[in-house]
Order: C-alpha cells, then structure tokens, then sequence
C-alpha cells in the first residue's frame, strides 16, 4: 500500500485532489497540534490534534461530574497554542490559579458565562466561526449529533481549534457519552495514583487517556503524567503502575 | 409591544439647588419659592421639609412663620427643566434609544430591546436608581407595558422600583387613585365629586356618559394607560448627534430589505463618524412604522468602533425581531454614544505574529443577552477564594499572573464543605475522610501550607489560620482539603475539616 501511494500517478494525484476538495475547504491545507509525545502523536492522523475539528474530553469515573483532570487536559492543550481563547460555560466554578499552573495566561482567556446550555451551544459557534482564535473551549452536559455537526462545520470552516469538556451533574447521565457525535476525536480522562516519589508526598498526576473514539482511525489507551508548567504531558511507564499494589506512600496510618 | 420606565423625581428642584450650592447643610429644610404677583407660595419641598409638614400650594409667608431657620429659594422653573434635559440626554446615552422628558419631574423610556445591555430589567431598574441616588438626586422608577401605567406606578408606590410584568397592567392599576390618571386638576376634582375613587371604578363606567360630561381626554387617558391606544415617545435628540436617516416613498416591510437599507445606513454613518473622529459605543437603531409607533435596536460595543463588517453585524443579528407591521416608513440610525477613535497602525512589524483581537466577537456575544463575559485576574490575596477577580474583558493586559509554587485544584467549590477526618494534630495530613458519604483512605498527601487570615481588612480574621493539605486516596482521586485554625490554639480556628477543591 505504501510503496503504491509512493509512485506518482497523475489520474490519481488528481482524484486525491478532488476527493480533499469535496471534503471540505478546510481540510486541505489542515494542521495540527502534536502532543509530543510520539505514541500518541502517531496514533493520530496527521500527527496531533487537529485544528479545525471538534474534540472531547470527559472524565472518567467521578471526574464525569467534576471534570477536573478533563479541564485541565483541555488547558493545557489550549496553553500549547497560539491566540486568544474563548472558554463557554454555565457555571464557574474553574479555579484559574489551577490553569495557570499549566501555561495557560489570564490574559489569554475570555470567558462567556452562559444562562443556559443552548446559550452555551450558540457562543462556542458563534466563536468557533469567528477564526484566528487559539482554541475556543465549552463546557457541556449534552452535545446532541446535530449540533455537534454544526459546531465540527463551523470549526472546518475557520480552522480553529474546538475543545468540548463534557460534564454531567449526575454519574448516571454520563451515559450520554456513548452516543455518537460529529467530533473528530473523543477523550475520557480518568486519574491514577500519582508516581510514587522516594520522600513522602504527592507526586506528578498520573492519568489514564483514553482514546474512544477517532474520525479515520484507530482508539488507544496511554498513560500519561499531568500537563506541566507549558501544558506539555509526557508518556508515564506503565510498570510503575499497579493498581493492585500499594505504592510507595506517605508515613502515615 | 414597548416596555416602558418612567423615572420620577420628586425633589428635582431642590436636589438641583442642593447640588449647585454643597454649603447648604443637608438637615435644613429647604423649599423652593413661587411667586405670581404679590402671591408667594411653595412650590417644590425636599424630604426635610416635607417631615416638617410644608405643602406644595402653602403660603410661603404661613412656612416662614411656621419655622425658623427654613431656606427659601426662588424657583427656577427653567434651570430645572434644563436639568432635567441633561439628564435625560444622560439617559439616551445609557438606557434606551427612546428616551424623552416627561415634565416637569420625570423621565420616560421605551427600554424594549435594550435592557439586556445592563443584565434586564431588574438590575437596570435599581442600577438606574443608585446612580440618581449617587448624583443627590432622589428618583423612583418603574417598569410597565405602556406609559401611562408606568407613570402612575413610579409617582403612587412608596417602593423605589416597580416592575408589572408583561400583560398585568390591569391588574396593576386598578386600585390606583383617579390623581394619577393624568387628567387636569379640575376633571380629576368633579370625578371624585361623582364618587369614583380607583381607576378601577372609572374603567368599569360606561363611556359615554363621561366623554359627554368632560369631553375625550379621560376615555384616552385611560385606553393609554390599558394600552389600547399607542402613545409613542418622542426621542429626544441632542444637537451634535451623529444621525442618519433613510424615508422611504413606499413603505418597506421584508426583512431583505430591511437588511439591505440597515447595511447602507451603517455605511453612511460610518463616513459621517469618519468624518468626525469618532468611534461609536452605542448605535440605535429606530424604526419608524406607519401606525406610528416606534421600535428601537440598540448595540452596545465594548470599545469605539468604526468599522462596517462589524457594526452591520450586530445589528444583521436582531433585525429578525424588528416587527414592520403595516410597514417601516422610516429608519434611522444613530451614534448616541461616540467617542474619539484614532486610527493607529495595526501591524508594526510583519514577523511579530499577528494576535486576532477579540473585541468584534465579545460584542456580538454581549449583544445577545443571555450572558456575561469577563476575563480573570489576580488579587493579591493568599485566601483562595479572594485571590481571582472577574474584569472586563476588554482590559488591559499586564501579564499577571498567581505564584505558580504550590499546588492549585482546577475546580473549586463555591463554599468550603464540611468533612469528617481522622487527623494526628497538628501539623499531619489526614488518615481518612468522608466527604458527600463516602470514606476514603488517604494514600498520599502533601502540606501543610499554612494560609493566615487578612487581618488587615478583617478583624475577624486577625489570628485567622487555614492548613492546606493536598490527599491522594487508593483510587488516585486528588482533593484540596483544608483544617481552620493552627491545630494547637483553639483562637485560630475551630479546627474543623473543610473541602474546597478537586484536582480531578
């Protein structure tokens, strides 16, 4: 297959051509944001995340209702960009100190407190279509499959950067997450033990990103240690990593 | 259908006086003096003299007999009508596109599509009265679907703000007495003598009996106040006002159309700021119908603008809402709120990297309602909760930021929770806690650090004390979690355990 797409062949450059724009105006000249870290870099087409698509993030377990570790995921993947962010959401209980901790600046964000979820929907478009913004970022209990098509449109068509925290405010409804939508990647973030350190205390946040779903490609599961003071996450070793055996741990009890 | 504010200010005259002349002590009684002839009565009092028990109508020499010590001001009645003309352009330029004087004591507004830019009516109301209030003027104002109901209500009710909701005006009126009917003393007089007491009663009276005996003007007074008939508010328009206008031969009604000549209009008032060196904050939009009533838009920006795209913009969004009826005769559009915009040069340097300005879209966002939108910025304040502010988000950007030392939960709680812990004292983490029901080991945990109260702005706090602990359960689950007081001296705490945040 490689060594057929390799050789050059004009009827075929000419149908790729078409075929990319058919697709849509933005995916042709598209980029994206690479995690850097290779593995999952290279689980992802093109290398990253790409701009001018939807993405999830939701929690996993209690972090459905909270989506702590999803926010700040998300914050780190906005502070890795360039440009403003415009960050939707209905209630405000972000503590940005937390975000700022990841590289995202104050002065970079702008946020749009909404009354309600439809309000929500309508800002993050409206923003979304906007262009020349870093990442626009929503906070959201539902994301039905028509408006997360509108919302994926209007980021192809601008090339920006859209991040979805799906959050619920009961464990139960967190079910919605296994319906459908037009986003190009979905993330369930869950927390693990933190790496255990040689001295007593909390160690690096340690996460488990799972990859449930890609547009055109193929899911996985890393674990990887918390975004850093530049948003950066790295690949954790799995060996250090037994659920089933207390760690190294503080001298108490 | 309008929504109109009627701002009524009893003691404009002497607030105007006591406003000129700061000396006056604000515990002396002082009245405003008319004259006609040999004739001198009162005819305006402020809240002192009022207690006192001095009318409006009482014989100025009866008052200054009465009470010694009163202050006695001639009356001005045209540097208080020029008053109240500044403060109503004031008005204009805060509130509402269609804003008009209502003499000799009051304002009137058709607030209809613009009380969304001070976060609805309510807030707009009481926003509206603390800034009288600010200005030493006492001012009472309320809210209704017609004029002639809000009118009555802000001069009746004892509270600052009324606000009728859509559709209650009659149920709102009909105990009001007949005086705030708007009708001449003399009507109003015989009425009584008739034996109507309420608007109520007067409402409920067949009509013709009474067109007969006092002509049209009650039966109108009362289709204004019920909203059977349109009483449009005449816009006040200050002189330097940057206005266009566009009549049209034919009336228009299709929204194309509309859209069509609101883009021209932008343009044209685009060129005429252009001219000027202004930049426009708040652009109304009013629209003239046949029936002659009259419909106003209003945009609000966050910075001066001058610029088509956008502008047209913010009106393309609301121009669905405009409803033309029979059909729109006129539109016009003006610049109530400009100021000076210069043009500077926007790149300085081609391989700066270029960072899209957001303005244009706060606008767009803050024209819709619905929402409010901020920036975040530090305080210099180690209590968490006081340590981030909301401001605007179109202020300045000075790239501060928090101390990025200790660990910081992205969420947290609005108010500190109560948890139960098992805890050595003093100084270590917690062994377990139960939060929301449910127990959880602590695996790992990382602190104290310690936060002291702010004494210097509370005295409550003054030996104040919080420990921060950061605890990991056996899931990985991560929580700030915090004991009041010291652990040692009770002074600094009841030493209870608090959650605030979570780091997942």
């Amino acid at each position: 297959m490689t060594a057929a797409a390799a050789i050059s062949n004009p009827v075929l450059d000419e149908l790729r051509e078409k075929i990319a724009s058919l697709e849509g105006a933005g995916s042709r000249n598209r980029s994206v944001l690479p995690f850097g870290v290779s593995e999952i870099d290279a689980q992802l087409p093109g290398g990253g995340l790409a701009y001018g698509a939807l993405h999830e993030v939701a929690g996993g377990g209690n972090g459905a209702i909270d989506g702590a570790a999803a926010a700040l995921f998300i914050g780190g993947i906005a502070a890795r960009t360039t440009g403003k962010v415009v960050w939707c959401l209905t209630r405000f209980d972000l503590f940005f100190p937390a975000l700022a901790q990841v590289g995202l600046h104050p002065d970079r964000v702008t946020f749009v407190e909404c009354d309600k979820e439809e309000t929500v929907l309508a800002s993050f478009e409206e923003a979304l279509r906007y262009g020349g913004l870093g990442a626009v970022v929503a906070e959201l209990v539902r994301l039905p499959m028509t408006a997360s098509r509108r919302l994926q449109l209007a980021a192809e068509k601008s090339g920006t950067l859209g991040l979805v925290i799906r959050r619920w405010r009961r464990q139960t409804e967190a079910s919605d997450f296994g319906m459908p939508t037009a986003a190009a990647t979905r993330w369930r973030i869950s927390v693990l033990p933190s790496e255990p350190l040689p001295v007593p205390g909390v160690g690096r946040a340690r996460w488990l990103a799972e990859l449930m779903r890609l547009r055109a490609g193929e899911g996985g599961e890393f674990i990887i240690g918390a975004c850093d003071g530049q948003g950066r996450i790295c690949l954790s070793s799995d060996t250090a990593y037994r659920p089933d055996q207390a760690g190294r741990s503080v001298a108490i009890g | 259908m309008a929504r109109v504010v009627s701002v009524f200010l009893p003691t404009l005259p002497t607030d105007r006086i006591r406003r000129a002349d700061p000396s006056l002590s604000v515990e002396t009684p002082l009245v405003v003096i008319a004259r006609s002839g040999s004739k001198r009565w009162i005819a305006a009092t402020d809240r002192a003299a009022l207690k006192l028990g001095l009318r409006v109508g009482m014989p100025a020499a009866k008052a200054q007999a009465l009470f010694q010590g009163l202050i006695m001001i001639d009356a001005d009645p045209a540097a208080d009508l020029a008053a109240l003309e500044r403060l109503t352009l004031w008005a204009l330029s805060q509130y509402s596109p269609v804003v008009a004087m209502d003499p000799p004591d009051g304002i009137v507004m058709d607030t209809e599509g613009a009380d969304h830019l001070q976060g609805g009516e309510e807030l707009m109301l009481s926003g509206l009265i603390n800034r009288f209030r600010g200005r030493g003027l006492a001012a009472d104002a309320a809210i209704a679907d017609t004029w002639g109901a809000a009118h009555a209500l802000a001069r009746t009710t004892d509270r600052e703000t009324v606000i009728i909701p859509r559709g209650e005006t009659a149920k709102a009126v009909n105990h009001l007495p007949l005086s705030s009917l708007r009708l001449s003393a003399e009507i109003v007089a015989s009425l009584r003598t008739l034996g109507f007491a309420t608007i109520g009663d007067l409402a409920a009276t067949p009509r013709a009996p009474l067109t007969l005996r006092f002509g049209p003007e009650v039966g109108r007074r009362l289709d204004q106040m019920y909203g059977r008939v349109a009483e449009p508010i005449d816009p006040i328009r200050p002189a330097d006002l940057v206005e266009v206008n566009k009549s049209f031969a034919e009336p228009i009604g299709a929204q194309e159309t509309v859209e069509k000549y609101v883009s021209r209009l932008v343009r044209q008032l685009c060129l005429e700021l252009e001219n000027r060196g202004l930049g426009v904050r708040r652009a109304d939009l009013i629209v003239h119908r046949i029936d002659n009533t009259i419909q106003a838009l209003r945009a609000g920006t966050a910075k001066p603008v001058r610029d088509i795209a956008w502008l047209a913009k913010l009106f393309r969004d609301r121009i669905e809402k405009i409803e033309p009826g029979f059909g729109i005769e006129k539109l016009s559009l003006a610049a109530t709120l400009a100021e000076p915009l210069v043009e500077t040069q926007s790149a300085s340097c081609l391989i700066e990297e270029q960072v899209t300005d957001v303005t244009p879209l706060i606008d767009v966002l803050g024209n819709r309602g619905g929402q409010r939108i901020f920036r975040v910025a530090p305080v210099a304040s180690d209590v968490p909760e006081r340590s981030v502010q909301r401001i605007a988000p179109t202020a300045d950007e000075d790239g501060a930021t928090w101390p990025l030392h200790w660990p910081r939960p992205p969420r947290l709680l609005a108010r500190p929770e109560p948890i139960e812990v098992i805890a050595l004292l003093p100084d270590h983490p917690p062994v377990s806690f139960t939060w929301r029901g449910k127990r959880r080991r602590v695996r790992r945990a990382d602190g104290p650090e310690r936060i002291f109260g702010e004494w210097w702005k509370r005295s409550s706090e003054w030996i104040a004390v919080r420990d921060y602990f950061v605890v990991e359960d056996d899931t990985g689950e991560r929580f700030w979690i915090f004991r009041a007081g010291d652990g040692v001296d009770a002074e600094t705490g009841s030493h209870k355990w608090f959650m605030h945040g979570m780091f997942a």
